[in-house]
């Protein structure tokens, strides 16, 4: 247990320091670079520190063999950028002639609006924030230009359009990507009441006038949300989320009245929890600087002592990676306390346990986690 | 020092404990296991393989284990083995018995996913007086088992499944691993070369019956020294077929290489460019064969009639 903790610990340690000051890897110890590449890649963080990196000019100063891992992390981000961009265009030539405003999320948005959190972020889908009236028809568009709805149960289907912010993912039918469209930020049955009419408003144009980002304020509180509120039971909280919204802080903290205006913002759309406890760990963790007005004026939102020792417990234990050779049950038991907080915020109680109870089943019935990705030949990944 | 200079206790007990450092080419392996059986056969098959330097960076954590938790009950009934990367399985367990192809797999599968800083052709590379000859190729069209003849006939194994090009140079990278032949290629290659070192037969595994060829000592020995590409020849197998070894159009061979390779979409413009080269200076040709000696000869035709 106590190897267990101080080599745990020794890890994130590794990684944080890699992520607040990369101009110091050159100076890191030879023994220490594989455990750093080890975390740094289960948290999906290797392009990040090669980007950094690489902008510093320091690739050539650091163990050629890491060098090469942060290059091939960079190349699969760099493709990946690609990949965004194209199913953007794509998405616009399929909804030609509707006049619907297309909000950027998450790491589209920070592609194409250029953000900082753009460089050597890993991504996944196209995230796409669109008014709720007009949901219907960009479905419709994209259903007839290639699209295909993915093949849910009904007890899914219902829970997306009934419940959810989002309506279920589509794919396309060659490239197999996939397309997120949301029409608010947090579930309709949320507890953190989440009006979606103002981010329209304040959304904005990009050079493209046909797409949107959010506002900078809107930016950062839709990151904190998916951070603390999109939790998954096996994964937890994503450092690389608090990353972003580390990345955000330091680009949109530059403007005037971007502070004032980020604490008001989180008022008006309910979400000074998350930004309480945003703010709190970012800086703690990576350093991001945060004026301690604004750090002051959040405590009139903080929770009980109580409360608030236990989420920062919680939200350490489940947002920093383990180590690859230590597993521990802890975290597990924190990701799990997390999602379970993450719902209990999603939806109201009878609902939950109907939910819950209905996902439970399917798990009793044994509904396969594991991909058996080896019965593939490897050319066919 | 070599694999094979541990004792198999040694061998063992490194396995078991911090992990067996070995080098397979550009690649540093750190794999751990707990499976008697595996033990003995990893230590014949990896003997002639550099065990890694104390202070060596890692690139992969493999681990054939068996299972973890409830899943070791089954050890009394039908044991099983988990592949695991760093830490995390990927994978559905294996029966134990298959322990040793599923690792080999797995590191493969390591190598695909992950080195993406190198263009990987899905090829067979072996290379002889400083020229590489590349074997694209597709499943079951026979470039493991050409391969596996040609390095028991003077030429020096790069690969069986991996054509690395590194794209500062355009070099190819040898990563001489164990070649892993299916079903009938086994017996072909014991009849080719009654010598040559092979393990046992894996029956009924995920890819059918396997068994691994060790390369020569020489190619592993060799192992850090690249080489240019020359030739591109695209093999095809087929019983009874004519021999035939044609010219193939560039424009044709562009094509199936940029095809065949595991990431060119990846790499993007530098896969376009390394393509584009390594076609335009290597002679391309399409290959037919049933007689494993008869392309072996030609082959070697080839190349000599390069060198006079």
């Amino acid at each position: 247990m106590g190897k267990l903790s101080t080599e745990t610990r020794r890890a994130q340690r590794l990684l944080l320091t890699a992520l607040r000051v990369p101009e110091t890897l050159p100076a890191l110890p030879f023994a220490d670079w594989e455990l750093l590449l080890r975390v740094a890649r289960r948290a999906r963080l290797l392009g990040r520190l090669g980007c950094d990196l690489s902008r510093a000019g320091l690739l050539g100063n650091i163990p050629p063999r890491a060098a090469a891992h942060l290059r091939a992390s960079r190349n699969v981000i760099e493709h990946r950028n690609t990949l965004v961009s194209w199913e953007i265009n794509r998405i616009l030539w399929a909804l030609k002639g509707t006049e619907v405003p297309l909000i950027l999320l998450k790491g589209a948005a920070y592609a194409l609006a250029e953000l900082p959190p753009a460089r050597g972020r890993i991504f996944a889908d196209v995230d796409l924030l669109v008014p709720e009236n007009l949901i219907g028809e960009v479905e419709e568009k994209l259903l007839g230009h290639g699209w295909l709805k993915l093949q849910i149960d009904p007890y899914d289907d219902r829970y997306y359009r009934v419940w959810m912010h989002e309506i279920p993912p589509l794919r396309h039918r060659e490239r197999g990507s996939e397309i997120d469209i949301h029409h608010r930020l947090l579930p309709r049955t949320s507890r953190l009441k989440s009006d979606p009419v103002p981010l329209f408003a304040a959304a904005r144009p990009l050079a493209d006038p046909r797409l949107r980002v959010l506002a900078p304020a809107d930016m950062v509180l839709h990151a904190l949300v998916h951070l603390f509120l999109e939790g998954d039971p096996d994964e937890g909280l994503r450092l690389r989320d608090l990353v972003d919204v580390h990345d955000l802080l330091c680009y949109h903290g530059q403007e005037p009245g971007f502070w004032a205006g980020l604490g008001l913002r989180a008022r008006e759309l309910g979400f000074e929890r998350p930004l309480f406890y945003g703010l709190h760990h970012a800086h703690r963790l990576l350093g991001t600087p945060i004026p301690p007005d604004v750090l002051q004026k959040l405590e009139d939102v903080a929770p009980s002592w109580l409360i608030r020792k236990l989420m920062d417990h919680l939200i350490h234990l489940t947002l920093l990676p383990g180590h690859p050779d230590y597993p521990s049950r802890r975290p597990a038991l924190g990701r799990w306390l997390m999602y379970v907080r993450a719902h209990w915020l999603r939806m109201p109680p009878v609902l939950l346990a109907r939910h819950l109870s209905y996902k439970a089943w399917l798990r009793f019935r044994g509904v396969r986690k594991q991909i058996d990705l080896a019965q593939l030949d490897l050319k066919q990944q | 020092m070599l694999v094979g200079d541990l004792s198999h206790r040694q061998f063992a007990g490194r396995l078991a404990s911090a992990g067996l450092g070995v080098q397979f080419g550009p690649f540093n392996l750190r794999i751990r296991s707990d499976l008697g059986s595996f033990a003995s056969l990893a230590h014949h098959l990896y003997e002639p393989y550099p065990l890694l330097d104390a202070e060596a960076i890692s690139d992969f954590h493999v681990q054939i284990a068996s299972p973890r938790g409830l899943r070791r009950l089954r050890r009394w009934v039908r044991p099983q083995a988990c592949f695991s990367v760093d830490g995390q399985s990927i994978f559905a367990p294996y029966r134990a018995d298959h322990a040793f192809p599923a690792l080999e797999w797995g590191i493969n599968w390591c190598v695909a996913t992950r080195a993406h800083h190198l263009l990987m052709l899905h090829s067979a590379v072996v290379e002889r007086n400083g020229q590489a000859m590349v074997f694209p190729a597709w499943p079951g069209h026979g470039k493991s088992t050409l391969c596996a003849a040609l390095i028991h006939s003077g030429w020096r194994l790069f690969s069986d499944e991996f054509g690395l090009v590194r794209p500062e140079d355009g070099s190819l990278l040898p990563v001489p691993r164990l070649i892993s032949l299916k079903d009938a290629s086994i017996d072909v290659i014991r009849r080719f070369r009654p010598e040559a070192v092979i393990g046992p037969a894996f029956f009924g595994t995920r890819k059918g019956t396997v068994a691994h060829v060790r390369p020569p000592a020489e190619s592993i020995r060799r192992a850090q020294e690249p080489a240019r590409p020359r030739w591109f020849i695209f093999p095809r197998w087929t019983a009874d077929a004519a021999f035939t070894l044609e010219p193939m159009p560039k424009s044709q061979a562009f094509l199936m290489v940029a095809t065949n390779a595991f990431n060119y979409d990846v790499l993007d413009e530098t896969a376009f460019r390394l393509v584009a080269d390594m076609v335009r200076t290597c002679d391309c040709y399409s290959l037919r064969y049933a007689d494993l000696n008869e392309a072996v000869t030609e082959l070697e035709k080839l190349s000599g009639s390069i060198d006079g």
